[in-house]
């Protein structure tokens, strides 16, 4: 039997869902019928409208998608302008303000406490420039993510940028894959860092080679090698069953990418479970058909050319996210091909307050293009700085906090929105993972030379914030300490991508808040003391039991004190000084 | 008079006539032998699977883990409230929550 999200959704779904969106706006959010709340806060989300958790009534999250994490010049400026004006609400965070913006894991941008009579305004200013919130939640094609700097990095192997931006032309709006049985998360790499995450993402191209007669413009005798795409299908995290995206032994040159993808987005269409959301996912139909099938159904109902086999690809040269090697991640100085520079900038758990957005537009236009792009790990990229402006934009005041040479502790920290304002986490995310990172960074040396090191805290299963492909994983639990529940964390290790990619392995569970980052002190001390020479992390992990490890992770408490222990799913805002639910405040008033 | 019941955001949620009514991330007592081997199962609830009615109490299976012993697992279905007049009120949550058998 269908679920309910599926008879809502065959009722009215994607572009359609805008104009009732904006006569609810017009007429205020009491409009919205009682008895049909579920269904359009359920339908809002096509358009990237979610609703806060409860407590928050009538406030949404909002999210940009920004394909590839690109921000052409002018863009961020209107994010932080959009910010300013529409993104303040009753709660205040104690660490970022009233007011901010956060760059997500797949290269996106959320705003919260939104109104809904805002949007309309909100929209038209967004669409003046080139921007949209459209399909960036729902089940549809998600926002595309690849290296950020594709066209630009003097890395790459092939320009994954024009097929990005062509995708994301002919699928954002694409009234035939509006409505899927769940989400689509499509990566495209052209770059042989990896850092387009292809193997956690339900599509990944990722750049390979393929002799094919008369590539590369030859006049068709010989063979040649042509720059191109394997694929792969079927990767994701949640849901405790993360699934590496699978080899379904295709290549495919560039031009012909839209017709592999919109064949493989038609086929979770058709084939999807509509019956069982949990069981939805395309990783779930790659399970049960295994790659062969998928590729023979893809090749047989839904292109009509015949599918290449995989080409050589480069995966031994990945080291994004993969715990080892050199450029794990974007940040610092990087050449870029035209011979100028991108900056990579750490931005602490990907959230920026909008002074700070505004103003790094504005240095972003001084030094460079004006061009912003957003990394997968929560990271903001200023490209096209010549090398003579290059150390006056190094020293500018901004870049003290947001710096291109952090501390290690500060450059690993990815974490997820948490229960300040998100329905299904267990956990406070955000800021305790920025007071982790500040506490380990005052009590805690890493070894001379490791200057990587990552800790991604996720407030649940779904891990938004890849826990999975972290040297330290935090999911969020509860416990109990001393009797009372506290907020607790899973602790996994050795996590990464690269060439041959690892979950990590959970091997200490449900250690209060309080004691994590003595954990990770003890954890970091025993690495230190018992790795081989040059060992790295990853490689110290994978060559330790489960046993082993759970006794390095050894919890203890230390002088960090965690404000959070309670369970701050029961307040309104977790910040807020009257935090109970009795507090909360009221429904915006209609304006 | 009808109750609409549903589970919602990705087992975030209980919704009750559109209203969202019960959430994940409580710690419940549960009587739950086939569930874990503690007397008392003491579960955190990560997910909402299903909701359904019997009689006037809203029952629920949850995926959650027993923070006692760590055993994860979905439970039967365990009451979280009832629906009388047509309004919610959510069972105590201290209170021990035997799974229907």
């Amino acid at each position: 039997m269908p679920t309910d999200v599926e008879n809502w959704k065959s009722e009215v779904y994607g572009n359609e869902i805008r104009d009732r969106l904006f006569e609810f706006a017009e007429a205020g959010f009491d409009s919205i019928p009682d008895d049909e709340r579920d269904a359009w806060f359920e339908r809002f989300k096509w358009w990237g409208l979610y609703h806060q958790r409860n407590g928050q009534e009538g406030y949404f999250m909002m999210r940009i998608g920004t394909p590839n994490g690109v921000l052409e010049p002018g863009q961020l400026r209107v994010v932080g302008e959009i910010a300013d004006e529409y993104a303040r609400g009753p709660g205040v965070n104690p660490i970022f303000g009233d007011v901010y913006a956060d760059f997500t894991t797949r290269q996106s941008i959320q705003l919260h406490w939104i109104e809904l009579s805002d949007v309309p305004a909100i929209f038209e200013k967004l669409e003046e420039n080139g921007l949209s919130t459209q399909q960036a939640c729902g089940d549809s094609w998600r926002n595309i993510v690849g290296n950020p700097v594709a066209g630009k990095d003097g890395q790459e192997v092939i320009d994954a940028w024009p097929v990005i931006r062509d995708l994301n032309e002919r699928f954002k709006g694409d009234d035939d894959h509006a409505n899927l049985p769940r989400k689509w998360k499509v990566s495209v790499t052209g770059s042989a860092d990896g850092s387009g995450q292809g193997d956690i993402n339900d599509l990944a191209f990722e750049p390979a080679y393929k002799a094919v007669t008369g590539g590369n413009g030859g006049d068709g005798d010989e063979s040649e090698d042509a720059v191109g795409f394997n694929v792969r299908v079927g990767g994701g995290l949640s849901r405790n069953e993360p699934r590496l995206a699978r080899d379904i032994d295709v290549w495919v040159p560039p031009e012909r990418v839209p017709d592999v993808a919109g064949g493989l987005s038609a086929l979770f269409r058709d084939y999807g479970d509509r019956e069982d959301r949990y069981n939805a996912r395309v990783k779930f139909l790659v399970d049960e058909w295994g790659a062969d099938e998928v590729r023979e159904t893809l090749q047989e109902e839904y292109v009509d050319f015949e599918l290449e086999s995989a080409g050589r690809d480069v995966r031994e040269e990945y080291t994004y996210n993969a715990g080892e090697g050199e450029r794990n991640d974007l940040i610092g100085v990087h050449d870029q091909k035209d011979g100028t520079n991108f900056v990579g900038l750490n931005v602490l758990v990907g959230r920026m307050g909008a002074d700070d957005v505004l103003e790094l537009a504005d240095l972003a236009d001084e030094y460079g293009s004006g061009e912003v792009r957003l990394s997968q790990r929560q990271n903001v990229i200023v490209t096209d700085v010549p090398d003579a402006a290059l150390d006056e934009f190094l020293d500018e005041p901004l870049l003290e906090h947001y710096s291109s040479e952090p501390s290690p502790f500060m450059r690993g920290s990815v974490a997820c929105t948490g229960t300040e304002f998100c329905s299904l986490s267990i956990v406070e995310t955000k800021n305790r993972q920025v007071r982790f990172a500040r506490w380990l960074k005052a009590n805690v040396d890493l070894p001379a030379d490791v200057d990587e090191f990552h800790i991604h805290l996720s407030g649940c299963t779904a891990s938004c914030a890849q826990p999975q492909i972290a040297d330290v994983s935090l999911r969020g639990m509860k416990t109990r300490k001393d009797g009372d529940p506290v907020e607790a964390l899973d602790v996994g290790l050795g996590g990464g991508l690269g060439e041959n990619p690892q979950f990590a392995r959970w091997v200490t569970q449900r250690v209060p808040v309080d004691e994590v980052p003595g954990a990770i002190a003890n954890l970091i001390e025993s690495f230190a003391a018992e790795r081989e020479e040059g060992e790295s992390f990853r490689a110290f992990v994978a060559r330790h039991d489960d046993e082993e490890l759970d006794a390095f992770v050894d919890p203890e408490e230390t002088d960090y004190e965690d404000p959070m222990m309670h369970n701050t799913k029961r307040t309104w805002y977790p910040y807020a000084e009257e935090d109970s639910m009795e507090d909360a405040p009221l429904t915006p008033a209609d304006d | 008079m009808t109750t609409r019941l549903r589970v919602l955001d990705d087992g975030a949620w209980i919704s009750v006539n559109d209203d969202r009514k019960v959430r994940v991330s409580e710690l419940w007592r549960l009587d739950a032998p086939d569930l874990c081997e503690c007397a008392l199962t003491d579960l955190v609830v990560e997910n909402f699977q299903s909701v359904g009615a019997d009689g006037s109490t809203v029952e629920v299976q949850v995926y959650g883990q027993c923070i006692a012993c760590g055993e994860k697992g979905t439970t039967g279905w365990i009451p979280v409230g009832r629906v009388r007049g047509g309004e919610f009120a959510e069972l105590d949550r201290s209170a021990v929550r035997r799974v229907r058998r």
